[in-house]
């Protein structure tokens, strides 16, 4: 996105962290500046039963940039994405190959607790989800499983001035999360997932089921999001991916990653003729 | 008038089909008053024969509760049958809760979905549909004629063995009311749970099982509502048919409401007829709060998902 500068060189803080110096998968020629990398995948297969959903995927998601993937429905975004938390361990059949490093650990290395690295990669769902309790319970839920109960109340009102939805449910924080509207409800669940403080969020469409005002709201909450944490998102959405992300990825049918890139780049002169006809809506 | 629009006017097999239709109608119309009404017949009696007994053969409502068994129609009473059955209640349900819903919890949401599941599951359906006379013999066996270590003889008649066949009758009907609970809570919500990090138990302990109790107290209390009513499994154990005096205990003899019932019934006074009556209109109204409670719960605690 044009408004944000890429940083350049910046320092190498932790020792895990790999550098990216040039984007893998055809694109992103001009890319030259290097970020610091907190998901990186290789060769990662995911297979339902005998399909093949994502094949070869080797992808570098930039630290605190967001990340959009794009692609026609069913190419495997969502299994893309739930790879990188494990959720795919929810999937009767599902098997994945290859690896997700995250800070250049793979996270399917057998001494890994899926639980633990659940709770340093957040996630928000296509169709939201609060559980039946109260507003507060809802965002407190995270912090209080994982034992961060210090401060509660004031963690829960900071998580939801950054889901931008303080204002509209300030007075009523013992009422039911399943009473909100629908673009609240997708509000609370990104407080519930930002509250215990991720250090990668994924979200998966979470605007689909959104009127534009609300899909606004989170828009300009995701770019505000993107100062302190890592977003990956799925959306259907040309003109939101344009809008929001730094990087984009497209994926296409056969569950390929195509292009990946710059998000300007891949908008303005896609490498593959494939990429151009998907954006342009010629094909998908 | 044209022939081609002869068919527009529905007669031939559309009208023979339009009959069997209103057929089908009475029929299903018929059968569901003749169930109505055959319940209300027995009301009717019941409720005459009790009211008959109390303003016409002046039995004393007061007398009736606060008195037991007597072999005096004039001084017997429901008082210690009542309290029997209250005690057989409070133990059933504590027999068969806590193993009925931890039974639910795991064939939900931990047991893998494999054969061995299934074959659970069909025999809980199948148990559910044993005659209730067959778990009274099973403890008969099992538990009342168990040698007694502390006193020599066998375990005897008592008040638990009642509540153990009634558990065991009802845990059944509890598990799969429980597991319908559970299988309401819809999936993103335990998905929600785990993205944010949660453990299967934390998930279950604080998502899942909060969201499916009021569907599975509402199960319970269906279910005890039909345990209080069984008689055959508590003749079985050997309840005592005249309940002169409340139980002390667990493991003391006991009777309860519906066999009180069925001893003054089986007595040819006709006085003892009446009482079997009120005693009926009592054990019904209990019935009916218990029924009442559960609908309630239901309404009040519902969560409704979009
Ligand atoms: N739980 C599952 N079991 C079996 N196959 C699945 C499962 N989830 C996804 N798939 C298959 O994997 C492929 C990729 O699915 P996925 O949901 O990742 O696509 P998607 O890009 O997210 O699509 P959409 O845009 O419609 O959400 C599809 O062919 C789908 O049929
Ligand atoms: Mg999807």
């Amino acid at each position: 996105m044009s408004e944000k500068t890429v940083e350049i060189d910046v320092e190498n803080e932790r020792g895990e962290t790999q550098e990216q110096d040039e984007t893998r998968d055809g694109a992103g020629g001009n890319e030259t500046t290097r970020e610091e990398v907190a998901v990186e995948t290789r060769n990662l297969n995911v297979w339902y039963g005998e399909d093949r959903a994502i094949r070869d995927i080797n992808m570098k998601v930039p630290e605190k940039k967001v990340t959009a993937l794009i692609g026609p429905s069913g190419c495997g975004k969502s299994t893309f994405l739930r790879c990188i938390n494990r959720m795919n361990d929810q999937i009767d059949g599902a098997r994945v190959e290859g690896e997700v490093l995250f800070h250049g650990k793979n996270v399917y290395d057998d001494d890994v607790d899926p639980v633990a690295l659940r709770r340093r990669i957040g996630m928000v769902f296509q169709k939201p989800n609060p559980f039946p309790k109260s507003i507060r319970d809802n965002v407190a839920y995270g912090l209080k499983i994982q034992g961060k109960t210090d401060s509660l109340d004031e963690r829960v009102e900071t998580a939801l001035r950054q889901a931008a939805l303080w204002d509209e449910v300030s007075d009523q924080l013992d009422g039911s999360g399943l009473d909100l509207s629908g673009g609240q409800q997708q509000r609370l669940c990104i407080a519930r997932a930002i509250a215990p403080d991720p250090e990668v969020i994924l979200m998966d469409e979470p605007a689909s089921a959104l009127d534009p005002v609300a899909t606004s709201k989170i828009e300009d909450l995701i770019d505000d999001l993107s100062r302190d944490y890592t977003v990956v998102i799925v959306t259907h959405n040309m003109q939101q991916a344009a809008r929001i992300s730094d990087k984009t990825a497209v994926f296409l049918t056969g569950g390929e990653l195509v292009e990946f890139g710059d998000t300007e780049k891949i908008f303005e002169n896609p490498e593959s003729q494939k990429v151009e006809d998907y954006i342009t809506g010629k094909f998908g | 008038m044209s022939s081609e629009t002869d068919d527009l006017f529905g007669g031939g097999d559309l009208s023979k089909e339009r009959l069997k239709g209103r057929a089908f109608l009475a029929f299903c119309f018929a059968a569901s008053v003749f169930g109505v009404f055959a319940l209300a017949l027995l009301l009717l009696d019941v409720f005459s024969q009790a009211a008959t007994g109390v303003f016409v053969r002046d039995i004393d409502v007061v007398r009736f509760l606060t008195n037991s068994a007597s072999r005096f129609p004039d001084q017997a009473g429901f008082y210690a049958a009542i309290v029997g059955s209250a005690w057989l209640m409070v133990l059933t349900v504590i027999l068969s809760f806590f193993i009925g819903v931890g039974t639910a919890v795991y064939l939900e949401e931990f047991a893998p979905d494999n054969r061995w599941k299934r074959l659970v599951e069909a025999n809980l359906a199948n148990l559910a549909g044993v005659p209730s006379v067959v778990y009274g013999l099973l403890v008969l066996a099992a538990v009342v004629n168990l040698g007694n270590p502390l006193t020599g003889g066998r375990v005897g008649p008592i008040l638990l063995a009642g509540a153990i066949a009634l558990a065991l009758l009802i845990m059944p009907i509890i598990i799969v009311s429980a597991q319908e609970a559970l299988r309401a809570v819809p999936e993103g919500v335990r998905r929600g749970s785990y993205a944010t990090g949660a453990t299967n138990w934390q998930t279950v302990r604080n998502v899942v099982l909060p969201a499916a109790i009021p569907g599975i107290l509402t199960g319970t209390i269906l279910a005890l509502a039909r345990a209080i009513g069984e008689t055959a499994p508590l003749i079985m154990v050997g309840a005592l048919l005249t309940a002169r005096r409340a139980p002390d205990g667990p493991f003391d003899s006991f009777g309860a409401m519906p066999t009180m019932i069925y001893y003054w019934a089986d007595r040819p006074e006709i006085d003892f007829q009446y009482l079997a009556a009120i005693g009926i209109v009592v054990l019904l109204l209990i019935l009916l709060a218990m029924n009442a409670t559960a609908v309630y719960l239901r309404n009040k605690y519902e969560t409704e998902y979009q």
